[in-house]
């Protein structure tokens, strides 16, 4: 309710800043769609690289649809945006763009036409990238092969339908400046520092938001809720058994299997396998960024975790049964190196304020990209009733972390499993995973 | 003792409550519809339905299941009157070694209560847990298919007789 | 007759008549119908298919006085639907309602030793035995009948299992067979074939054991159920050969319903009253366990090397001594294929059913072979081959040599610890992951030349390859045998010797090329455990010779299709090829990029059922990701007798080969196995499978029938290579095809 409230105030001050900023932005020529050769191949191979850090791949696909041919359902408090298509298709993509084009809608969040771009495209990070590395990206992009894909149209609710108003959003939220290297720290840092902040666009994520939706810059990186599951906090106090090191960053954000933290999982996931094709030098970059920001000193070490934290309840806990006879044949005893779990001492879903992710992890399970090999865990959304992920939850916080228990759970639980039976977009699929 | 309902039946085992599921169905009463594949949420051999909807009875503690409902691949028919969906897949011929099938039922069935209607593309989302060895898979869809365009039929049926 | 090696069996089974498809043979001259020619005379110390080894009639059919029939096959039901074509055939020769048949499969007490269940050999051994000895006995019925009534056997006919003359006079055959003896021998020709007339044989009757699979009776020896039956699970070494170092039973005796905890040697397994029981305590075993020594294995991304490395024996299987050089002028085309160890990776992990009681052991099993796997547990337990019975149930599909001789071998060891109590063993996921053996790592190097008119000039083809028999029979051969104390050794592998080859299988080309030359190296040496996985080295053979068809025809710049037909003689496999091209529409397919088509063509074995494949797919240009889309195949497997039947074995045949193609790998290294579950041996799931797949069967009524179960595993592999080359213009000779690999190429 204090939400909705908070809202339509910024709402109102959106309107006035958006009539008063009402200078409709000018539209680029169509182009012809300049000739793949034209580019040379290292910039093609700099862009893919980029474009990987970008995670671009992973919101302008759809679900078993062409690469970059968009119409990605991406679902925002205002209501659904569909990605749009980025291949150099002339009708439906981005065929006719010029390099002007692409870099004025990178940095300032606007279309060829001059129309304002939601912020679900993160504009406001990629206006830290080099026209240099947007350059490389638009070539990447230019030279692939053209996908004719119509875009449903964007389903958002009045007032938030009407793309005036993000001149007013951008007004208050875009400062339109290339990224400024950090004083007191050396380049490979500094290298990170700049993808986090531009390219990666880490904040998108991990950076708690107001009601506008902006990112809240006094809270980087101090971890938030997106599409359901909670991107914790990799700055500041971090929630983790045993401090993240570089390494166990680098390999984690490689989408590798690192043995005191697990693998990605969630949203997670799909950056971590692009950046696996990404530079190694990049990744190293901003795991090395990454570190600093986190506190605690990984080089002092942190007590060894082993099995049990907490008291194990008596047998008639039903979280223990259900632990014993679904989740110990994987994170206890696995033969597997696929299967086995990571031992739920180290978990870091135990360990933040929200069960959120525990809750959406034993909903949906842990898969490997199709056909490939990696980290694998079944989904048992129906499985349970909502008393007893409940009851499984609070038995793993208790027994694994020591940790108060969450407060929330049976509303988190109920919201999760209700929204997952009557959800539009993805009702069908997360049950049957 | 834990009571279970399955099938309609009232069943009460003395098993320990973190045994899975799939152990008392095949062994305690003896319905041997679910298969042991993998024991590992991996392959879905052991699917079936708890309150209608699909779940791996290998990783299924009965703990979980006092009071629920739970249907195996007998709760949906018999060999002289096999269920619908069991019906499709005779006609599609669609098995080969079918030890898969089971499993593939049930998906197919509780996809099909509560999607009469589903398109290729959710079908195969629905069956992606189930494994297949025997390259049976074309046939599985064609099943479902069948059995989803008997549903229809007899939905407009009865829609008519109402009438 | 045991191995898998054995020689295809008479080709003369069924021999063609004078003009057109009609095919004749006589009991004697004496009761030939007026219209029947003699067959031809030649041979006669050959019977067809498994007759050879099995004569006499009763080994294969028996009729009662009451007139119920029991047809018998050494062969088993794994899936092929066998069990439904035997009968067919059985119903069409006796004139028999097709369900008054019963068929008794595979059992050492009961049927013919037919060896293995294995080549698609099922319906030549089998069905061809079966045809005859049913065509034989319908004709002494009829000889019987004529006496009985005293009139000529031209006046007589069948109709369900009556003889009925012209006048309405009827004998059954119950009634014809009692007090006679069936003991006799079945004759080289036993009888008239008059497949225009066929109305069982033909027909793609529905599976008979289908309705029993889809509604949960009990279908599997997984499914036995047996009073007083117990549960056991295995505990099996750390690594490969690794040594049983030490281990503390007590806490496990003690554990809830455990009844004995079996060690022998290096052996471990644990026996308990219920099922869950008795996974607990082998968890509980196996974290007591502790191991030492143990191969090492390579890493797996050096398998090829160093397999290249070890001793092999070089045959020149097919050609001149000595390679022959490409000509002036000619372009030159040089090409290495691999493939990785892949697995059979049954759904339901192997099981067995032991039962020791009296000094007699029972085996239920799924094995592929009862006999063999009865003289092998005999050895390995020191008992009487005839204390020993096993009896075939079926399993989860197999397509080869997988666990199930092992678990039966599991089954005997434990059951014998526990006399009087039947013992169900099922092993882990991670044990059939992990301790299977797989379809063997393999190398191809192929030169080639063609000249600008298409001519190939020159063709020297080399196969390196781990052995893709080492079946049981000998003792050793079974796993468990070689973990107990004083461990038997297995047998030293050989490879099956051409004209159907193991490692060579499908090496030579079936298309006319002049002096094309074929060397086989056959290693030895396993660094992983090897045998039959479903078409053994044809897959891979067709794959590199098929892959290196299309290389060749691309430097000639001719249609792949146009290339092979060009050299393929054969009119049925001309047939099978323009079939397949035209029904995928070869000739008017539309070009878009990312997309490609491919084509590839074999006669399994060069000489069993032909096969060819054409399909499209598409490239995803970001993740490397290939989708299948539509494929079509068209296969001739002689005469059809059950089409679907038929259909089915392809259609499954080419998924699963698009699986091993595109996804499948054992992964391994010095530590062990990795792959020990789905998750680190991804398969084809739903969301992969090709959009359709079409199967057109040419039916060749009077043909000898063509084992058809593993024809399409090959050509569907080279299609797909062929294809993905066609959509990104550069060859991959890797399998599998896995996105990673076809974006580095992409990248090239
Ligand atoms: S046996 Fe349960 S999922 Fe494989
Ligand atoms: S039919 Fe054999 S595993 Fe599916």
């Amino acid at each position: 309710m204090k939400i909705l409230y908070g809202l339509a105030i910024s709402l109102v001050v959106l309107m006035g800043l958006a009539v008063v900023h009402a200078v409709s932005p000018r539209a680029f020529e169509a182009v012809e769609r300049p000739d793949p050769q034209s580019f040379d191949r290292a910039t093609i191979a700099h862009g893919e690289r980029l474009s990987l850090i970008g995670n671009c791949a992973e919101c302008h696909t759809a679900e078993y649809g062409e690469a970059y041919a968009g119409g990605r359902p991406i679902p925002t408090p205002f209501g659904t945006i569909y990605a749009t298509n980025i291949t150099p298709d002339p009708e439906t993509g981005i065929g006719t763009w010029s390099q002007e084009a692409f870099r004025r809608s990178m940095h300032e969040g606007l279309d060829r036409e001059g129309e304002h771009l939601y912020p679900a495209f993160p504009y406001h990070h990629f206006a830290k990238v080099t026209d240099e590395d947007v350059d490389a990206i638009y070539a990447y992009l230019m030279a692939r092969e053209p996908v004719r894909n119509e875009v449903p149209p964007n389903e958002l609710r009045f007032p938030f339908n009407l793309r005036p108003l993000l001149a007013g959003w951008k007004l208050l939220y875009l400062e339109d400046e290339r990224f400024a290297a950090l004083p007191n720290a050396d380049e490979r840092v500094n290298r990170g520092a700049y993808l986090v902040q531009g390219l990666a666009h880490c904040g998108g994520c991990h950076t708690p938001r107001n009601a506008l939706q902006a990112e809240r810059k006094d809270q980087f990186l101090r971890g938030e809720v997106t599409e359901n599951w909670y991107a914790p906090a990799i700055a500041g106090d971090v929630p983790a058994a045993v401090t993240w090191n570089e390494k166990q960053l680098a390999d984690y954000l490689s989408g590798r299997w690192v043995e005191e933290h697990g693998v990605a999982v969630g949203p997670m996931a799909p950056v971590a396998h692009n950046l696996a094709r990404a530079s190694e030098q990049d990744v190293a970059a901003i795991s090395a960024y990454i570190a600093t920001l986190m506190e605690g000193d990984a080089a002092e070490g942190d007590a060894e975790v082993t099995g049990a934290v907490g008291d194990r309840p008596d047998s008639g806990d039903i979280g223990a049964a259900i632990y014993a006879g679904a989740c110990a044949v994987c994170h206890e005893a696995s033969p597997s190196r696929f299967a086995a779990g990571l031992p739920l001492a180290y978990s870091t879903s135990l360990r933040i304020p929200t069960p959120l992710n525990l809750i959406q992890i034993i909903q949906q399970g842990v898969k490997p990209p199709e056909g490939e090999p990696g980290p694998y865990m079944p989904g048992f959304a129906g499985a349970f009733t909502d008393r007893q992920i409940v009851a499984l939850a609070s038995y793993l916080r208790g027994r694994f972390t020591g940790l108060e228990p969450w407060t929330d759970i049976d509303d988190v639980v109920a919201e999760a499993t209700g929204e997952r039976r009557t959800g539009a977009n993805d009702a069908g699929a997360a049950e049957m995973e | 003792m834990i009571g279970l309902r399955v099938n309609g039946n009232r069943f009460e085992t003395e098993s320990d409550p973190e045994t899975p599921l799939l152990y008392v169905l095949r062994n305690e009463m003896q319905l041997n519809g679910a298969k042991f594949g993998c024991g590992l949420g991996q392959c879905g051999s052991c699917t079936v339905l708890v309150d209608n909807r699909p779940v791996f009875s290998c990783l299924t503690p009965i703990a979980m299941l006092a009071e629920r409902e739970i249907t195996t691949l007998e709760g949906l028919g018999s060999i002289d009157n096999p269920g619908p969906v069991q019906r499709a897949f005779i006609e599609e011929q669609a098995a080969q070694c079918g030890y898969c099938i089971p499993g593939m039922i049930m998906r197919a069935h509780a996809l099909l209560s509560e999607n009469s209607a589903p398109d290729e593309a959710i079908i195969r989302e629905a069956l992606e847990p189930s494994l297949c060895r025997c390259g049976t898979h074309m046939r599985i869809l064609r099943a479902v298919h069948r059995a989803s365009k008997g549903l229809q039929e007899q939905a407009s049926a009865a829609g008519e007789s109402n009438r | 007759m045991t191995t898998l090696g054995q020689m295809e069996l008479s080709r003369r089974t069924l021999l063609k008549g004078g003009g057109g498809l009609v095919l004749y043979f006589a009991i004697s001259p004496r009761r030939l119908p007026a219209q029947e020619a003699p067959g031809p005379t030649a041979e006669p110390q050959q019977l067809p298919g498994s007759l050879s080894d099995s004569p006499f009639l009763d080994s294969w059919i028996r009729i009662e006085s009451d007139g119920s029939i029991t047809v018998f096959t050494g062969k088993a039901e794994l899936g092929q639907g066998i069990r439904t074509a035997l009968t067919q055939i059985a119903a069409e020769q006796l004139r028999v309602e097709f369900s008054r048949i019963e068929l008794v499969t595979a059992d050492t007490a009961r049927t013919p030793d037919e060896g293995y269940t294995a080549g698609s050999q099922s319906m030549q051994h089998s069905g061809t035995a079966i045809l005859h000895a049913a065509a034989y006995l319908r004709r002494m019925m009829i000889g019987f009948a004529a006496e009985a009534l005293g009139v000529s056997a031209n006046d007589l006919k069948v109709e369900d299992g009556v003889v009925v003359s012209s006048a309405g006079d009827k004998r059954s055959y119950g009634q014809l067979v009692s007090g006679r003896s069936l003991h006799v021998t079945v004759p080289d020709q036993a009888g008239f074939f008059d497949p225009e007339n066929y109305t069982v044989m033909g027909q793609s009757l529905p599976r008979v054991d289908i309705p029993a699979k889809l509604t949960g009776q009990q279908s599997y020896v997984h499914d036995l159920k047996l009073d007083g039956m117990v549960h056991a699970r295995v505990v099996r070494p750390a690594k490969p050969s690794a040594r049983l170092a030490n281990l503390d039973t007590s806490e496990v005796e003690k554990m809830p319903g455990v009844l004995r905890v079996v060690r022998d040697g290096n052996y471990l397994g644990v026996i308990a009253e219920g099922e869950f029981q008795a996974i607990k305590a082998m968890q509980a075993l196996q974290s007591a366990a502790q191991w030492e020594g143990g191969a090492s294995l390579p890493a797996d991304a050096d398998i090829y090397e160093h397999l290249m490395r070890l001793p092999a024996v070089s045959t020149v299987v097919h050609g001149p001594e000595t390679p022959t050089s490409p000509p002036g002028g000619a372009r030159i085309v040089e090409a290495t294929y691999t493939r990785p160890y892949q697995m059979h990776g049954s759904i339901g992990p192997s099981c067995a059913v032991g039962h020791f009681q009296n000094g007699q052991l029972t085996i239920w099993s799924h094995t592929q072979g009862v006999y063999p796997d009865r003289t092998a547990i005999a050895e390995m337990t020191n008992m009487d081959e005839q204390a020993v019975r096993v009896i075939h149930m079926e399993g989860a599909g197999c397509y080869g040599h997988n666990g199930a001789d092992d678990a039966a071998a599991d089954a005997a060891l434990l059951a014998r610890a526990l006399p009087g109590r039947p013992v169900r063993v099922q092993w882990m996921r991670d044990h059939e992951h992990q301790w299977e053996p797989y379809g063997s790592a393999m190398v191809v190097k192929v030169q080639g030349s063609v000249l600008v008119t298409g001519e190939i000039t020159s063709w020297n083809y080399e196969v390196w390859s781990n052995p893709h028999t080492t079946r049981p029979g000998p003792a050793g051969n079974l796993l468990p045998a070689q973990l107990i104390s004083g461990a038997f050794q297995p047998e030293a592998p050989t490879n099956i010797p051409l004209p159907a080859g193991g490692a060579d299988r499908n090496a030579v080309p079936g298309y006319s090329i002049a002096n094309a030359r074929v060397v086989e190296h056959f290693i030895a040496e396993m660094p992983l455990r090897t045998s039959a996985l479903r078409s053994l080295g044809a897959y891979m053979n067709v794959f590199a010779l098929e892959s290196f068809m299309d290389e060749l025809a691309f430097a000639a710049s001719v249609d792949p299709v146009e290339f092979r037909l060009a050299r393929l003689e054969d009119p049925r496999a001309r047939d099978v090829v323009t079939t397949a091209a035209d029904a995928f529409g070869w000739n008017d397919w539309a070009r878009r990029p990312g997309h490609g088509r491919g084509f590839a063509y074999a006669r399994y074995k060069n000489l069993a059922a032909y096969c060819a494949v054409a399909l499209e797919l598409d490239v995803d240009r970001a993740t490397g990701r290939i989708r299948i889309g539509r494929a079509v195949a068209a296969c001739d497997s002689g005469h059809a007798v059950n089409p679907d039947g038929i259909r089915n074995q392809i259609e499954g045949g080419l998924v699963q080969s698009a699986s091993w193609t595109l996804f499948e790998q054992v992964r391994f290294d010095g530590d062990g196995i990795q792959s020990a579950d789905w998750a680190g041996y991804p398969i084809m799931r739903f969301p992969s499978v090709p959009e359709t797949v079409g199967v057109h069967v040419i039916d060749r009524p009077g043909e000898p029938f063509l084992g058809t179960g593993e024809a399409s595993q090959g050509p569907a592999a080279a299609a797909i290579a062929n294809a993905v080359a066609d959509a990104i213009g550069v060859r991959i000779r890797d399998l599998p095809l896995q996105p990673e690999r076809v974006r580095t190429a992409m990248q090239v």
